[in-house]
């Protein structure tokens, strides 16, 4: 793990002061912004519970929901779908749309279809994705891959997209107004969307009990998405479900605030099937899995498929904020990718430094709206890291022996002496930057030589 | 073959996470996760005025009148707009619509006629004081969804009795619509808008930039 995967890309993130600038600001601003509609409800705590117990219940009963829900799906006149992988649905939605007669699809931004990589496996089935939500356009524009999931393009400024539009879609003089830079995109995307015959979404939530789909947005890009083709493809998650609609007064409650700050987001849809006369006629789902089954048989990361992807954790990370989404090298970034990419991808895999990219101080569990304890979640991923990592044995070594040490008075002593005398040779101005064998311990962290005198020491002589 | 491989990915799926949840007992009913609701059910206060008042928050123009002067009041809102000519859904009342408009039913309209009009002048299912939201449910005087959305500017009548105090009340009203009518439901929260630049708010991105409201008092 050693200077590579999240250190690596960090240490380069942090070099980059307009990165850094631009995080700064936009983090700050949705901190604020979340804070101030979050204690806005007396009763925060109680629907974070209901959140949290609800997703709880979906999980420990999933088989039977994603049942019902497919039957609701079907009755109401939509197709349901299921796919193991990322290549599976991959495959699935190319043979839609080529079914659907279409070489082009809209595209609502959703972090399922990101993490399946489907907008590349469609280019490869010769099939053109427009992204349709302006910082998704930006962000496929300048061939950036997305760094956050509520402001994909947090990492550009007005500036930098200004000079984007106008080499791609804008005119030569566009100004570098917010307003202007929307309205560029607007005209762009409005031929695309009337043109369009088949459109892909992701989903919020789906209704087990009616087999709804829900889309929670801000520009409408998701309404247009969701109701001007023919066809509509949604990609969903196995664990996206909520048991009824009632259900949802929680989750509408919860999610905007916590997401954006606003008391709610400006467009919701809803839709159950395919309603004759209105919307697309010919409706598909596709449950995804992806390694979702994986999470969900250990007990203690079960809880992370209870994500909502509201995005406060990032906001409130303070290795977020410095390093910004791309060094976590995965679709989800901040303490939620943390957690979520090793576990679907597999633990010990690739991802396998991301559960290190924290410093633990927990206020992501603070303010995540469905309570997942993500620090606990981190703590757990790191033991089963190191229990199924064949080597790192200077670590494991070393642990034993400071075990052994700190078990015993005289042993710890002798020991304290001893640290003394072997950590001087690695000193430099006061500091251990490195020690051999022991690098991950250093390399992100300078370690402090045992003192000359020990407080024990000084204890006898006083 | 195809309905082969999916019904195999079904199993598969469902398989896995059975096996998954070993350790949930068998006779472990979903009911049996209990769920607190210990949550506001109702809003104290949430009133017309909370609902103009943070409707307002998010950019809408919202004026209150009378019943009688509903027409008058979406006239001036279509100056105010710049718009002459708008789209009604098929069942709003003619009295809606002052003589100096020229209003067009959708017939239906296809999606780029839609485009060439200013603005949409539809009633509501209901609306919420929290969080100045409008809910359309494809119900009365709402028409399809295309209607809300395509055009520049949507004008939204609000009847007073329609207002219900806070999230759990609307979802409470739209449930039975849902399940057993399927209908569609949309809910609205002021006009279009984006922070993706710098994230600071940019209102109207690609649904109406403008919403207007006329709330009726009763």
């Amino acid at each position: 793990m050693k200077r590579r995967g999240f250190p690596a890309a960090a240490r380069k993130a942090l070099r980059n002061d307009q990165l850094r600038g631009n995080l700064a600001l936009a983090t700050g601003t949705i901190r604020e912004r979340r804070a101030k509609a979050v204690d806005e409800r007396p009763d925060w705590e109680e629907l974070r519970e209901a959140g949290r117990t609800l997703k709880l219940r979906v999980l420990r009963h999933l088989d039977s929901y994603l049942v019902q829900f497919e039957r609701a799906v079907e009755a109401a006149g939509g197709h349901v779908h299921w796919a193991r992988d990322d290549v599976e649905a991959g495959s699935v939605v190319a043979r839609l749309v080529a079914e659907a007669g279409a070489t082009e699809v809209v595209k609502v931004k959703s972090m399922t279809t990101d993490e399946i990589g489907l907008s590349e496996q469609l280019a490869a089935s010769g099939i053109e994705v427009v992204e349709t939500d302006l910082a998704e356009l930006i962000c496929q524009l300048a061939g950036d891959p997305p760094s956050h999931i509520l402001v994909p393009a947090i990492h550009k400024n007005r500036t930098e997209i200004r000079d984007l539009f106008r080499r791609t879609i804008g005119a030569p003089d566009l100004s570098d107004e917010p307003r202007e830079l929307a309205e560029a995109a607007r005209l762009h995307l409005r031929r695309k969307f009337l043109s369009a015959r088949v459109a892909v979404s992701g989903a919020n939530f789906g209704v087990a009990e009616t087999g709804s789909v829900c889309v929670v947005e801000s520009e409408g890009n998701g309404r247009f998405c969701t109701t001007l083709p023919q066809t509509l493809i949604t990609v969903m998650g196995i664990e996206k479900l909520v048991p009824s609609v009632e259900d949802l007064e929680v989750f509408f409650q919860l999610l905007p605030r916590s997401s954006t700050g606003e008391r709610m987001n400006p467009y919701t849809s809803l839709w159950t099937g395919v309603t004759p006369g209105d919307g697309p006629q010919e409706f598909h789902v596709v449950l995804l899995d992806n390694g979702r089954t994986s999470v969900l048989a250990d007990e203690v990361g079960r809880q992370t498929l209870a994500c909502i992807r509201c995005s406060a954790c990032l906001n409130v990370c303070p290795v977020y904020i410095r390093t910004g989404g791309h060094a976590y090298g995965s679709v989800y970034p901040g303490p939620i990718g943390a957690i979520l990419t090793p576990q679907l991808s597999g633990v010990g895999g690739d991802a396998s430094s991301l559960p290190y990219a924290s410093s633990l101080c927990g206020a992501c569990y603070e303010v995540c709206p469905v309570k997942i304890d993500i620090p606990r979640v981190l703590v757990h991923l790191r033991s089963r890291i190191v229990a199924e990592k064949a080597g790192g044995a200077g670590e494991r070594i070393a642990m034993r022996v400071l075990a052994r040490a700190f078990a015993d008075e005289h042993r710890y002593e002798r020991a304290q002496k001893l640290g003394r005398a072997a950590g001087r040779p690695f000193a430099r101005k006061g500091a251990i930057s490195h020690l051999p064998l022991l690098g991950a311990w250093t390399d992100a962290r300078d370690l402090r030589p045992v003192a000359r005198q020990t407080f024990r020491e000084w204890w006898r002589t006083r | 073959m195809v309905a082969n491989a999916m019904s195999s990915a079904r199993d598969e799926i469902l398989a896995h996470i059975r096996a998954a949840l070993r350790d949930v007992p068998p006779d472990e009913r979903p009911e049996d996760v209990s769920v607190p609701r210990d949550y506001l059910e109702q809003e104290p206060d949430a009133t017309v005025e909370r609902f103009v008042e943070r409707v307002t928050d998010y950019g809408a123009s919202v004026r209150t009148v009378a019943a009688a002067e509903l027409a008058s009041a979406v006239g001036e809102a279509c100056r105010e707009a710049d718009v002459a000519r708008i789209v009604v859904p098929r069942d709003v009342p003619a009295e809606w619509v002052p003589p100096s408009i020229e209003a067009l039913v959708d017939a239906p309209l296809a999606a780029v006629e839609l485009d060439r009009i200013g603005a949409a002048l539809t009633g509501c299912a209901l609306a919420i004081a929290d969080t100045g939201t409008i809910v359309f449910d494809g119900g009365a005087y709402q028409g399809r969804r295309l209607l809300t959305l395509v055009p520049d500017v949507h004008l939204c009548v609000v009847r007073e009795e329609q207002v219900v105090d806070g999230v759990p009340a609307a979802i409470r009203r739209i449930a039975a619509d849902v399940r057993t009518a399927r209908r569609p439901v949309t809910f609205v929260s002021g006009p279009s808008a984006t922070s993706d630049i710098e994230f600071s708010r940019v209102e109207g991105v690609h649904g109406p930039r403008r919403l207007a409201l006329i709330v009726v008092r009763s």
